[in-house]
């Protein structure tokens, strides 16, 4: 990975420098600690009899005659225990469904929870639940968006009159004049397959209750503990959420995957609370490819109307969602169409918008967030038909997405969809990427190679306050992170704070702040999180929220204990405590300096020394609620180089450049770190990864071997170009970055296969993109 | 995705092997695809014999004549790194290269590979085209079966209960010149279209593999594979050539595109058989 910075931050400060991550010390010696390293006295083990059926009436279950007592648990053993989980959105066109904890009576989807077995060990709970017998009255199963809304298709959930878990549309200006104004109108029907995080780590959580202390503790891999904590509490009866401890340990990646609420934890939960021995659970991959949440799942058809100047004039889009057999909870499967139909407008200005957002009940596995939520899709759509219009009109590709992008002065700049900009210089980052990815040429290649270069332009709306997760009905509003900051009586520094971790590099980020306001080196400073009870409440990590969230609640609590220490050391300096500056490690006043340790022994050990109106201990907490709640929007171009193999349909991606602004770098090295990452599943998503499900509703994609995620040899050195336009609305004038890496590539990579095959008549229509369908379309 | 309960012997010797093999029982070599559909409980062998450590088959030979003997438990990572001697040996070093990934071929052997019989793994493809010949022992006896008859279709083979796979025979291939050529869209993955090419003076073969039938041998006119090239080979006499040979195997939907893709991936075997 080639990095680039355009920044013209030159201090001496620990923020914007490229450390190696404080947690890679760790990781890289192998003593990461997670779910599955937990090791407990006594615990047993879980595994799940799951549904083989994509719909049926479930009746009885034949357990045989030798199974242990106590050892088979179904849905009439957590009666009265558990609830079902029902996520709400605070929307009137919104439906909800209740998800059933455990299935009773129907199941809906291939891989749902019919039964839980208890063992010694995992192996034997399998050999035990393989032997059970369920009773299953096949049902037809919807295994398609645009099948379930054929009148013919009967409602899945009770209730219903249809399938339709949400849809809703509005028009913005004055559509029908520009489209009659327009000179061109080019309309493309696209597909966006359905796809999951697929982190390294599967899901996994374990749970012990204390029958002494009535705590209930569940280490899960999660990227939310605290709002998990207070779901539970919802979920479950006979216990307060006082009394619930969550843990988030070392997370093998989550992306989304793991910020649901799911399943299982509930019942781990329960069954603990009436054992006396801890439970585990941990989930094996094919698990994890039918019951973790999937993703994306777009049918679309987009029109562009253009005047044959360039000038774009209104967008019409329909978003069609298979949003799988529940609702998940907190997102909703309407999450993704919703995203898309606000988020489609991207950088550009247009005078007229009409949408439609339709979300659909399947009996496929659930769909949940993930890196992107609804913006590839919606940038694959809108990017497509940027290119396909531009193609129409006869102008180079980026001069016409040049000719309608916000220019930088019009910041904060209001989206037709209602969106506020912060910041940013759209223009700019195309043409840095347009001229890096051009440089060499299309060069000469083989007869039977077609090379293409492609663009994806986008906006990442990140870091989202009260009033944009308000307006979108959530009934959680994720409006603050918290931070606690202490320093020991030895001058060290202890972070915890409300997000969770969990492969973003978040402790070293983090301590990088702490320790330019109290004058440490960040490797002074240890951060801690994920874990309910030594953490204060925080919305956990998603939505590309927590450099900036966590970064200013650590940033705010982090001053106002520098003012105090301040405060401390001026006392004993005999000087003003606004002479007194903080570096090195101590506080450095105009006669004298006093070393950090010394300033922290006063606070706690040594009171004579303290002022009697400063209040002892060296302990703040602070919580973060952003002045401007609308969000802080990076900014990207990503721009794809590739080579279609005329013969075979093979797309080898020859060059990827990603010009980026998340305003202001805190660490480099991770950002280009998220970016590569990022940019590597949008590569998954743009040429091989898809679940596929037969028209009974079986998935027939439930292992690594034939979900196809990249691995190296796919990739290429992604060439990155940072930007920093910096956020008036935050902090540090940083802004989230966590999933722009993923939001590019389909985009970028359809249109360079598109501009590589227009000499052909052929366009993409469908990510990921298949060789046989290039094939079949090359077809003389 | 736990196994089920086994019994697991691992002998010290080809004739304990051999004994323990008489009763019921599945022979456990790389278990790189056996250990999987052991998880999945697709596989639910009651006694696994692990061959993996006899070292009377972690060998491999040349004999006077020419013919290159292997022991079926040398890994594709030892034949990557040289193990065979003999002309074949940088040939079958580049193959066993290509096979998934190198942690699989640390562990999966030739034998393996062979006794699973996919129709889109290396080795079965590549022994096809070099006739190889497989020794079958049993406790008292051994048969010795062309890999042709041995291989029958989609995981599926001539070997018999009681019997194991010990020994692959490679006669010599004089004068012969190889090429390889595989499709997939992910590195490591079973490929989507396999071939493995021969020109010998005067005459030019080529096996494809991934096909919904054991790896089919074609033969070719050598003159079309040893003259220049179209750069789009769909266009090209060899491949219509190729195309009408898979056709008349009939071994594909020949307007599918995974024939297509067998025809392609034969032309670009044959083609780099004939590089210089």
């Amino acid at each position: 990975m080639d990095s680039h910075h355009d920044s013209n931050l030159s201090n001496s400060s620990q923020v914007g420098q490229p450390f190696t991550r404080l947690e890679d010390r760790r990781h890289l010696a192998g003593q990461g600690g997670f779910v599955a390293d937990l090791r407990l006295p006594g615990i047993r083990d879980v595994a799940f009899l799951r549904s083989s059926m994509a719909h049926a009436r479930l009746g009885p279950i034949a357990v045989p005659a030798d199974a242990p007592a106590g050892a088979v648990w179904t849905a009439e053993a957590f009666h009265g225990l558990v609830k079902p989980i029902r996520a709400v959105l605070d929307r009137p066109a919104y439906r909800p469904s209740d998800q059933p904890v455990m299935a009773e009576g129907t199941v809906r989807h291939v891989g749902e929870i019919v039964a839980a077995v208890l063992a010694d060990n995992r192996a034997l709970a399998e050999d035990l639940a393989e032997r059970l017998e369920p009773a299953y009255d096949p049902l037809p199963a919807i295994t398609d968006p645009e099948q379930a809304l054929l009148p013919e298709s009967a409602p899945l959930h009770p209730g219903w009159a249809d399938n339709v878990y949400m849809t809703m549309g509005r028009t913005t200006g004055d559509f029908d004049a520009m489209v009659a104004r327009a000179d061109v109108h080019v309309t493309r029907h696209l597909r966006m397959e359905r796809v999951a995080a697929m982190p390294l780590e599967t899901r996994g959580c374990v749970a012990r209750f204390d029958r002494g202390s009535g705590v209930l503790t569940l280490w899960i891999a999660t990227q939310r503990p605290h709002l998990i904590r207070t779901m539970l509490a919802e979920q479950l009866t006979g216990i307060e959420e006082r009394d619930i401890r969550v843990i988030a340990p070392d997370v093998g990646g989550g992306f989304g995957g793991k910020s649901n609420l799911y399943p299982e934890e509930i019942l781990l939960a329960a069954m603990a609370m009436r054992l006396p021995h801890p439970v585990r659970w941990i989930e094996d991959r094919w698990e994890h490819m039918v019951s973790a949440s999937h993703s994306r799942q777009h049918v679309q058809t987009i029109t562009a109307h253009a005047t044959k100047e360039g000038e774009l004039l209104a967008v019409d889009v329909r978003f069609l969602v298979d949003g799988g057999a529940y609702a998940m909870r907190t997102s909703t499967p309407a999450v993704e169409a919703n995203m898309a139909s606000s988020v489609l407008p991207g950088p550009y200005k247009f005078q007229a918008y009409r949408f439609e957002a339709t979300t659909v009940a399947t009996n496929k596995t659930p769909v949940g967030p993930f890196r992107g939520v609804g913006r590839p899709a919606a940038v694959f759509a809108m990017e497509r038909i940027m290119e396909e219009t531009a193609a129409a009109i006869g102008m180079d590709p980026v001069e016409f997405r040049l000719r309608n992008m916000i220019q930088p002065e019009e910041h904060p700049f209001t989206t037709i969809s209602g969106l506020v900009y912060d910041s940013g210089d759209y223009p700019s980052l195309l043409t840095k990427a347009a001229q890096s990815i051009r440089a060499p040429g299309k060069g000469d290649a083989p007869a039977n190679i077609a090379i293409g270069i492609g663009f994806g332009c986008y906006t990442e709306q990140t870091a989202h306050g009260a009033q944009e997760w308000h307006r979108r009905g959530s009934p959680f509003v994720y409006g603050f992170e918290a931070a606690r900051v202490r320093i020991d009586p030895s001058g060290g520094v202890l972070v915890s704070t409300g997000i969770q971790s969990h492969g973003q590099g978040l402790e070293t980020s983090l301590a990088q702040i702490a320790g330019d306001v109290l004058g440490v080196s960040y490797d002074r400073v240890r951060v801690v999180h994920g874990d309910t009870e030594l953490c204060p409440y925080g919305m956990g990590t998603v939505a590309s929220r927590s450099l900036v969230m966590a970064g200013g609640a650590v940033e705010g609590a982090c001053q106002r204990l520098a003012a105090k220490i301040r405060r401390i050391a001026a006392h004993n300096l005999d000087c003003a405590a606004d002479d007194v500056l903080l570096a090195g490690g101590e506080a450095q006043g105009p006669g004298g300096s006093i070393p950090l340790d010394a300033v922290a022994r006063i606070a706690y050990l040594e009171l004579q020394k303290l002022p009697l109106d400063v209040e002892p201990a060296l302990d703040i907490l602070y919580c973060y609620r952003p002045p401007v709640e609308t969000g802080a929007y990076s900014s990207g171009v990503h721009a794809a180089k590739v080579a279609v193999d005329l013969d075979s349909g093979h797309v080898k991606i020859l060059d990827f450049v990603v010009a980026e602004d998340c305003g202001r770098v805190i660490n480099p090295l991770i950002v280009d770190g998220q970016i590569a990452g990022g940019v590597a599943q949008g590569i998954g998503q743009a040429l091989l990864e898809e679940f596929q499900y037969d028209d009974q509703g079986q998935p027939t994609k439930v292992t690594l071997a034939d979900y196809l995620v990249p691995g190296a040899p796919e990739l290429v050195n992604v060439r990155i170009i940072h930007q920093e336009t910096l956020s008036p609305f935050t902090v540090h004038g940083a802004k989230g970055l966590g999933e722009g890496g993923a939001i590019g590539p389909p985009a970028a990579v359809a249109n360079a296969v598109s501009d590589a095959l227009r000499q052909f008549g052929v366009d993409v229509r469908r990510v990921p993109i298949r060789p046989e369908d290039l094939w079949e379309a090359l077809r003389p | 995705m736990k196994f089920p309960a086994f019994d697991y012997a691992r002998p010290a010797g080809l004739d304990a092997a051999l004994d323990l093999l008489a009763g019921e029982a599945a022979v456990l070599s790389g278990g790189q695809s056996l250990s999987p559909m052991m998880g999945f409980r697709v596989a639910r062998p009651e006694k696994l014999v692990d061959i993996s450590r006899l070292s009377a088959l972690r060998g491999a030979a040349l004999e006077p004549d020419g013919t290159l003997v292997i022991g079926a438990a040398v890994t594709h990572a030892m034949i990557e790194d040289g193990a065979l001697p003999g002309p074949l040996g940088g040939f079958l070093a580049r193959v066993a290269g290509g096979i998934a990934y190198r942690a699989i071929r640390n562990r999966g052997t030739i034998g393996g590979s062979l006794c699973q019989a996919d129709p889109a793994a290396d080795w079965p493809c590549v022994m096809s085209l070099l006739d190889a010949v497989l020794v079958l022992r049993r406790a008292g006896g051994e048969r010795q079966v062309p890999v042709r008859a041995f291989l029958l279709g989609h995981l599926m083979t001539a070997i018999e209960p009681g019997e194991l796979l010990t020994v692959i025979r490679i006669p010599p291939q004089p004068g012969a010149r190889f090429g390889m050529a595989k499709s997939t869209r992910k590195l490591g993955e079973f490929a989507e279209g396999i071939a493995a090419a021969c020109l010998t003076p005067g005459a030019a073969r080529v096996t494809l593999g991934a096909l919904e039938v054991p790896p089919a041998t074609l033969a070719v006119d050598p003159a079309l594979v040893t003259g220049p090239q179209p750069a789009r080979l769909t266009s090209s006499p060899l491949y219509a050539a190729v195309d009408a040979a898979l056709k008349a195997a009939d071994a594909t939907d020949p307007a599918g595109y995974r024939h297509h893709l067998a025809v392609l991936t034969g032309c670009r075997a044959l083609i780099e058989a004939a590089q210089p």
